[in-house]
């Protein structure tokens, strides 16, 4: 039939009449791929792209995203958008601590990258020295396309994320290179 | 030798209110940190509760300072204007205007009358964009989350034409010391007359969900109150001290780019609470709708820069064939031009009020010091007196309705 | 009524201060006096209840700092301007940088409040009489005055960026 619907592919499987089995990992990926409750962590300029993208035009609601959660303690995505001053860094490993496992942290905007073009004193020159990034958005703002980009890429890394990757001595040894246990 | 509570702790050093009101040991502290989904921007206030009535606030700011003082004493001229945008960013454009503006008077050239009537057009865009948030924001705060989509569509298309005129949406870098970087092209021409003839229908739809609205009228109503001597002296401008009475437009007093020019209104409330506040945004949007449709009908003829080679650069064919453009450019880009000594002062009327740009120059490549008179640095002072006695929803509403953007408060 | 020009703020003002006033000049059409510090607060007041000058209006305090003037060194500038009669004024004061002290204005305007603490944060300046004179801006722990020309933008101890890639 010729439809130009693009219907997502199942996980390999075995099929059957009412029935569908597969890995518990692909489908448990599966779902929390397309469910992902980001924590908006909105500091600055980069914030009110993020809220374009929340609105109708670039609807993050279509990936899952329904609820924003600002609340850590139920947030499976941690959005940090905007310069991080090294004021604020203290209060954002404090809500990254805050955050069940398994969590994600997706780095919006160059400020939240790298310090931006704010190479000063006072700025956090990157998230990364005080929280563990997945996925980072360049871009001063970027435009909504490409935090949805990142929110896609983000999906892909949660669809294929092992279940035994949060117990791993890997992961537990990147958390401690940050100070956290 | 067992950790004292934190009861216990209170008592024995009771804070000091600052009142003047004994600390009694019912009340209670609440952190309204610097992450939270209510405060629009990153502040933090330490609320000292008596159940729900709000006794006293103790503020932090602070938490997105990027040293843009600093910053600005060295770069180059037309470097800092990226450094503007990112000021009030919700309204970019008008303090890349005000700070072209600024070096423009300081080196004494005349904008020709085009120019001016195009800079009014883009500014007066960017307060409609920067009203539309707050008043959106003002209306999620009460739990009204249709107004918030309505609203961003429209400032979508607020971004389409900015789009147009320098390529970026939310930080523009538009305009250029001198004037403006390109002419309007056909299709600005377009999108501008589209948003004009549908835009004031879908507004006055989002004015019906809230203005008449019964809940969001007692939500708003009588919500941080200010006198308007409190707010005179708090340094308050802008429409927040519109909303209070006091009739004071920085495009009236000291009108800058042809703004003598245009036939508006300005707005003022009476009471100077939440719902005056809210109500004085939408009556800007109407008036700057206003402004626009005047200036796109009587949009004079001539050129879109002033002649001041030493900082606007001459055009790309130019610098490949003559030499004197060549040179013209390097000097600019490498910041080789001469640039007069003095202090200036000049303020234009942002979103939130008075934006004040005080330059010092030395004649160097750089600044020797620039000072922004931020108008949220300013007022958000008065917060604390603003919601004493109030209850905590109403700390939260009037906070939005203040439009408090931490990149004009830190700076 | 008279038109508040800039002569006759200027004569008012010599008239009622004119041993605090040590300079005045008209830059781009703006009364800027340099003043003695110590008169700041009464100068205020005075132009504050004046009938005619109706300066009620505090825009602006910032700061500066000029290394190069011996005993001079940090500068405190205040804007304030008369609504009513549509005109601005300028006062600037120099401090030592030895002994930075200047009488705090938050008894007069509340705006002063934070607008003190902020060019406290910055140059050091100590207004006295302050409520709360500690820094606004940046990390309490911060033991110098960052906008001081001496201390460089960056921070030093930051090891991403490579100084000679970025011209330094």
């Amino acid at each position: 039939m010729n439809s130009d619907i693009t219907i997502a592919e199942a996980p390999p499987g075995i099929e059957g009449q009412g029935y569908f089995a597969t890995l518990l990992e692909k489908t448990i990926g599966l779902a929390r791929a397309n469910s992902i409750w980001p924590l908006p962590f909105a500091t600055s300029c980069c914030g009110i792209e993020f809220m374009a993208t929340m609105a109708s035009n670039y609807d993050l609601a279509r990936f899952g995203s329904e609820r924003m959660s600002f609340s850590p303690r139920q947030a499976d995505l941690l959005i940090v958008a905007g310069t991080i001053a090294k004021k604020m860094g203290p209060i954002l490993k404090q809500v990254y601590l805050q955050m069940a496992e398994p969590r994600w942290v997706l780095s919006v905007g160059a400020c939240a990258s790298s310090g931006g073009i704010f190479d000063t004193y006072s700025v956090l020159q990157g998230i990364d020295h005080v929280i563990p990034v997945d996925v980072y958005v360049p871009g001063c703002p970027p435009r909504p396309e490409q935090i949805i980009d990142g929110i896609m890429k983000i999906q892909e890394l949660v669809k294929h994320e092992s279940l035994r990757r949060r117990n791993s001595p890997e992961y537990k040894a990147l958390l401690s290179s940050y100070g956290i246990q | 030798m067992s950790e004292l509570s934190i009861q216990e702790k209170e008592l024995k050093n009771p804070p000091v209110l600052r009142n003047g009101e004994d600390y009694h040991s019912d009340y209670m502290t609440l952190n309204l940190g610097p992450s939270h989904p209510a405060t629009h921007g990153v502040f933090q206030n330490v609320l000292t509760l008596d159940g729900e009535i709000i006794v006293d606030s103790d503020q932090t700011i602070g938490y997105i300072h990027r040293a843009f003082e600093k910053i600005a004493e060295r770069r180059p001229y037309y470097q800092i204007t990226p450094l503007t945008d990112r000021l009030n960013y919700c309204s970019s454009p008008i303090n890349n205007m005000g700070w072209h503006m600024t070096v423009e008077k300081l080196i004494g050239v005349d904008i020709p009358k085009r120019a001016q009537y195009m800079r009014v057009i883009i500014m007066e865009l960017a307060r409609i964009a920067d009203h539309l948030v707050c008043n959106s924001v003002i209306g999620v705060d009460t739990g009204a989350l249709t107004g918030f989509t309505y609203v961003f569509q429209w400032r979508e298309k607020i971004y389409d034409i900015f789009e147009q005129i320098c390529g970026a949406r939310l930080t523009t870098n538009i305009g250029r010391i001198g004037g403006l970087e390109r002419d309007f092209n056909p299709e600005v021409y377009r999108l501008l007359k589209a948003f004009l003839a549908d835009f004031p229908a879908k507004f006055t739809e989002f004015r019906n969900l809230l203005e008449r609205n019964r809940i969001f009228y007692d939500r708003t109503v009588g919500a941080g109150p200010i006198s308007g001597e409190r707010a005179l002296n708090y340094g308050f401008t802008g429409p927040n001290l519109r909303a209070t009475g006091v009739d004071y437009d920085v495009r009236v007093a000291n009108p800058y780019s042809s703004y003598q020019d245009f036939d508006f209104s300005i707005p003022v409330g009476e009471k100077g609470d939440t719902y005056d506040r809210f109500m004085v945004r939408q009556e800007e949007i109407v008036e700057s709708l206003k402004i626009i449709q005047q200036a796109m009908d009587n949009m004079p003829e001539g050129k879109y820069f002033a002649d001041v080679p030493e900082f606007f650069l001459p055009p790309k064919e130019d610098v490949y064939t003559k030499m004197e453009a060549l040179i013209w450019h390097f000097k600019i880009i490498m910041g080789e031009t001469d640039v007069p000594k003095g202090e200036i002062y000049h303020a234009v009327e942002g979103g939130n009020g008075e934006l004040g740009f005080y330059l010092l120059s030395d004649g160097g490549r750089a600044p020797y010091k620039l000072h922004f008179r931020r108008p949220c640095f300013i007022f958000y002072q008065a917060y604390p007196e603003m919601i004493r006695g109030g209850m905590l929803s109403d700390a939260v509403v009037t906070l939005s309705s203040l439009n408090v953007i931490a990149g004009e408060l830190d700076a | 009524m008279e038109l508040v020009t800039n002569e006759y703020l200027l004569e008012r003002l010599n008239s009622q201060f004119g041993d605090a006033i040590i300079s005045a000049e008209l830059p781009y059409n703006l009364l800027t006096l340099v003043i003695d510090p110590s008169r700041i607060l009464d100068m205020l007041k005075w132009l504050h209840t004046d009938e005619i000058l109706k300066f009620r209006f505090l825009t602006d305090i910032c700061g500066s700092h000029f290394p190069d003037l011996k005993d001079n060194e940090l500068c405190v500038i205040y804007h304030v301007q008369s609504m009513e009669n549509n005109v601005r004024l300028r006062l600037k004061a120099f401090l030592p940088i030895s002994k930075p002290e200047i009488s705090s204005v938050e008894s007069l305007y509340s705006s002063a409040n934070w607008m003190e603490r902020e060019t406290y944060d910055f140059y050091g300046v100590i207004f006295t009489g302050h409520p709360n004179l500690k820094r606004i801006l940046n990390v309490d722990e911060m033991d110098y005055f960052p906008l001081r020309k001496e201390y460089p933008l960056e921070d030093g101890t930051r090891t991403d960026k490579e100084d000679q890639y970025f011209g330094r």
